[in-house]
């Protein structure tokens, strides 16, 4: 801490000398680094913040596809052994060169076991040096989803840890922290020059990177801002140039003020509503669970008018979806995205047919402090379905404790929110929602739900190094759960940021910040 | 003397462990912090291993055994959040919210004690309905409320003032502070206002009472009988006496102040330790959780104790009878 401080003490005093120029950006989001050790956390933000100074393997470019970074090429050598060129030339942060050996004590520090991320390199077992400049990546076994996992494996340098005794990750059952949790030293396009947790995170621009710097920023001023209205406010008293989330309820006011724009987009975020598997209701033990019988899934599905929880709710912001994943998305196809439509009339005859003529009782959990307005939708929900004689007990809660509570297999129909992230594919519903949940598979599918076909069809995708053949594997399991009515997918969340119209900060559906590619007028 | 301070050293420890050990038990309720660190598409077996390697798998009691023997050795823990030593996080936090504390209750004690008196002296003044009237609001505003409102006139439609942070900081001695530079100060002047402002109005209501009541005893009509100049009367005399409740008051509001300056440090992404301790809530954070209420219990048990020793200077009286 003394010597971040100290560092941003002489950061300060050196821009004061500067003269003042439009290439500081200062933007301002509602959470803050956790940590600038890649493998201390899993936080998305964090791991967001960690992306300017660190560089990957291979990274997403402007359409989120997948392209070569440190790496340069890769190769297929055996089903379990991958094989990676390094890129040449290229400089840590520190001075020293990049090399195979740092990539190998990066892959050996992040499946430790003390490592907070290791699940997201679980099918690697270990990673070899070849020569200087090409590594091997040793395999569990087949696995099709590896250059996804690597777009968020931060590269770090073996000497410095070595240096600053964090070869290994900190640890926090045994009270171990590192160097690496307040310091960072990577190859990428901005250097960390001091990091103030919940105060502010300095950057500068890395003038010995790599790549070819698509954007003309020289300093970068990262300032956590966690209450909303003093977030706006921050931008509208142009002490900010860009606030990343803005609220729903601002957008009109902070659109309406000269000088300053909102950049709108859906992100990957998809809203759903699961059910209870279980062959009775969690909230009236005893009795038998309507929620099996695929007529009445289909009612709650139709008696949804998703258009004006859109309009009304969602203030038009979001993007009404009727398939499990989202557009970008391995696994999308229009085709399974189309509405199924409002028809009240329609869901009382399913009902009838299902032996349920006069509706029947269920509860409806939700979160009120995760998603957007995800207590409203809720509320709007379950008034939609009591139109149609189902009567819905309806349990909001913060989502310290919802999520636990969800977890368990305690709620009878439940909302979650997933955006396939990192990996960016859609086999991370498949295997996480639509499996059962053993071997590994099914970690959010905490309600009992087993479709054997969904488990024959994770099992296969896992290990498919075809892609076309793993994305009619993904259609055809979105297609299964649309047509079984499994959930009921809502909308993708609307992502908004705003910014002095000066500045031109490109926006992706993953919700990253990526200011290399910022441009500041 | 120091039997009094040894039996309050006690009692601070008592009250501690009871703040703790009721603590641990709502833990429980307030969330898993399991779920907060893994993967959102993390199987229940790598759960399951999170939960062993935190220790949180054991009974309640066993945890709560650990976390004392722990805390007697002078460790507090690591963060489940930041991994980093609970300790490094809040003596990172304190000075900010110190020093936000300190401003804010200079500014209540420099402003509430001159108005309260002015208004005892001329209780039937228009000047002091106003002030009573006033005061009224003040008391019954929500501080989020003050605090936007002052954001949006004073940074965002003026542009005096600075919304929200601490401005540049200077590092003394491990200690970070925000009074040496220009863009501390002014980050200071809101937030402090801010959290003075309850404070504020309530110690001027209260030397206004006590003013009013100490003015209408016997001593102090003797006094003016003896044709005592009403300079000394009011203020040595009668102020002396009326700020015994004061300090009290005083001195449990900065506590308070220091615990729950949440609010406000929220508001204006003030870094101090209510901020550390909002975030530690919603990730269920319960190491850090634990060692700031921890922290709190000492904190009041020290201001009380404090209090005591002022009793003593203030009033003389007190001094020969403890001796």
């Amino acid at each position: 801490m003394k010597r971040s401080v100290l560092a941003a003490v002489a950061a300060l005093s050196l821009l004061a000398a500067a003269p003042a120029n439009a290439q500081t950006l200062k933007w301002a989001a509602p959470g803050d680094a956790v940590s600038f050790d890649p493998n201390a956390q899993l936080d998305s933000f964090t791991q967001n913040i960690q992306s300017m100074v660190y560089d990957t393997l291979v990274r997403r470019n402007r359409q989120l596809q997948i392209e070569p970074s440190l790496a340069t090429s890769w190769e297929i050598v055996a089903p379990d052994r991958w094989r990676f060129k390094l890129r040449q030339g290229v400089k840590f942060h520190d001075g020293q060169p990049f090399t195979a050996d740092d990539v190998v004590a990066t892959v050996m520090r992040t499946i430790d076991p003390g490592s907070r991320n290791k699940g997201n390199l679980a099918t690697v077992k270990t990673a070899e040096k070849v020569d200087d400049q090409t590594v091997d990546f040793v395999l569990t076994g087949p696995y099709p989803l590896l250059l996804n996992d690597l777009t968020g494996i931060f590269v770090m340098s073996k000497p410095w840890m070595i240096q600053h005794d964090s070869i290994k990750p900190g640890n926090t059952s045994t009270g171990v922290t590192t160097f690496a949790s307040t310091h960072a030293n990577g190859t990428g396009p901005f250097k960390l020059e001091s990091y103030e947790p919940d105060a502010r995170t300095v950057m500068s621009a890395n003038e010995g990177w790599w790549d070819k710097p698509e954007h003309n920023i020289k300093r970068l001023e990262f300032r956590p801002i966690k209450s909303d209205a003093t977030r706006v406010a921050a931008l509208l008293s142009g002490e900010i140039d860009m606030i990343a989330a803005v609220p729903l309820q601002d957008i009109p006011r902070v659109s309406s003020t000269a000088g300053v724009k909102v950049v709108e987009d859906p992100s990957l975020r998809l809203i759903f509503l699961g059910f209870n598997w279980k062959p009775e209701l969690q909230g009236q033990p005893g009795v038998k669970n309507p929620l099996l019988d695929v007529k009445v899934r289909q009612a709650l599905w139709q008696s949804l008018d998703m258009d004006t929880l859109q309009k009304r709710i969602m203030r038009g912001k979001s993007r009404n979806i009727a398939t499990m994943v989202a557009p970008p998305v391995p696994g999308y196809s229009a085709e399974a995205d189309k509405p199924i439509g409002y028809d009240p009339a329609a869901a009382k005859k399913l009902l009838a047919d299902a032996g349920y003529p006069n509706g029947f009782k269920t509860g409806l959990a939700c979160p009120n402090d995760r998603y957007i307005a995800d207590e409203q939708l809720c509320l709007a929900i379950a008034s939609m379905w009591t139109r149609v004689g189902v009567q819905v007990d309806l349990k909001t809660e913060s989502k310290a404790t919802y999520f636990p509570r969800q977890d368990r297999g305690e709620t009878d129909i439940w909302m979650l929110g997933w955006a396939t992230l990192p990996p960016m594919d859609g086999f991370s519903v498949l295997s996480a929602i639509f499996a059962s949940r053993k071997d590994g598979f099914g970690g959010a599918n905490a309600n009992g739900m087993s479709i054997p076909a969904m488990d024959e069809l994770a099992k296969k995708a896992a290990v498919e190094l075809d892609e076309p053949k793993r994305r009619a594997m993904l259609a055809e399991s979105f297609k299964i759960a649309r047509d079984q009515a499994l959930f009921i997918p809502l909308h993708l969340q609307p992502l908004a940021w705003a910014m002095k119209t000066n500045v031109d900060m490109p926006q992706f559906a993953d919700e990253y910040v990526r200011p290399w590619f910022a441009k500041v007028n | 003397m120091l039997a009094a301070l040894a039996s309050r050293l006690a009692q601070a420890l008592l009250v501690m462990l009871a703040v703790t050990a009721i603590a641990f038990v709502m833990f429980r309720y307030v969330g898993d912090p399991v779920a907060m660190m893994s993967r959102e598409d993390a199987s229940p077996a790598e759960k399951a291993e999170l939960r062993k390697t935190l220790g949180l798998d054991r009974p309640v009691l066993v945890q709560y055994g650990e976390f004392v023997g722990r805390v007697a050795t002078g460790d507090l823990g690591v963060s489940f959040r930041n991994q980093r030593p609970v300790a490094d996080l809040l003596g990172e936090r304190l000075p900010a919210t110190l020093e936000l504390v300190i401003v804010a209750t200079i500014l209540s004690l420099s402003i509430g004690v001159p108005i309260g008196v002015l208004c005892a002296l001329n209780p039937e003044g228009k000047a002091a309905r106003l002030v009573q009237t006033v005061s009224l609001i003040g008391i019954s505003m929500p501080t989020f409320v003050t605090g936007i409102a002052l954001i949006l006139v004073f940074a965002v439609i003026l542009r005096w003032l600075p919304s929200f942070g601490r401005g540049d900081v200077v590092l003394v001695g491990g200690w970070t502070t925000g009074f040496l530079t220009k863009s501390g100060w002014a980050s200071l002047v809101l937030p402090s206002i801010t959290l003075a402002l309850y404070q504020l109005t309530l110690i001027m209501r209260l030397v206004r009472a006590e003013m009013i009541d100490v003015l209408s005893s016997d001593y102090i009509r003797f006094a003016r009988a003896r044709g005592l100049p009403a300079r000394y009367i009011n203020f040595h005399l009668a102020l002396r006496n009326a700020l015994m409740p004061v300090v009290t008051v005083t001195g449990l509001q900065i506590g308070s102040l220091i615990a729950f300056a949440i609010v406000t440090e929220t508001v204006f992404q003030w870094p101090g330790m209510g901020l550390l301790f909002i975030q530690a809530v919603s990730f269920a954070d319960v190491p850090v959780m634990a060692a700031y209420l921890l922290f709190v219990g000492f904190l009041f048990v020290v201001i009380n104790m404090a209090v005591d020793l002022i009793y003593t200077i203030i009033d003389p009286r007190l001094r020969t009878r403890r001796a």
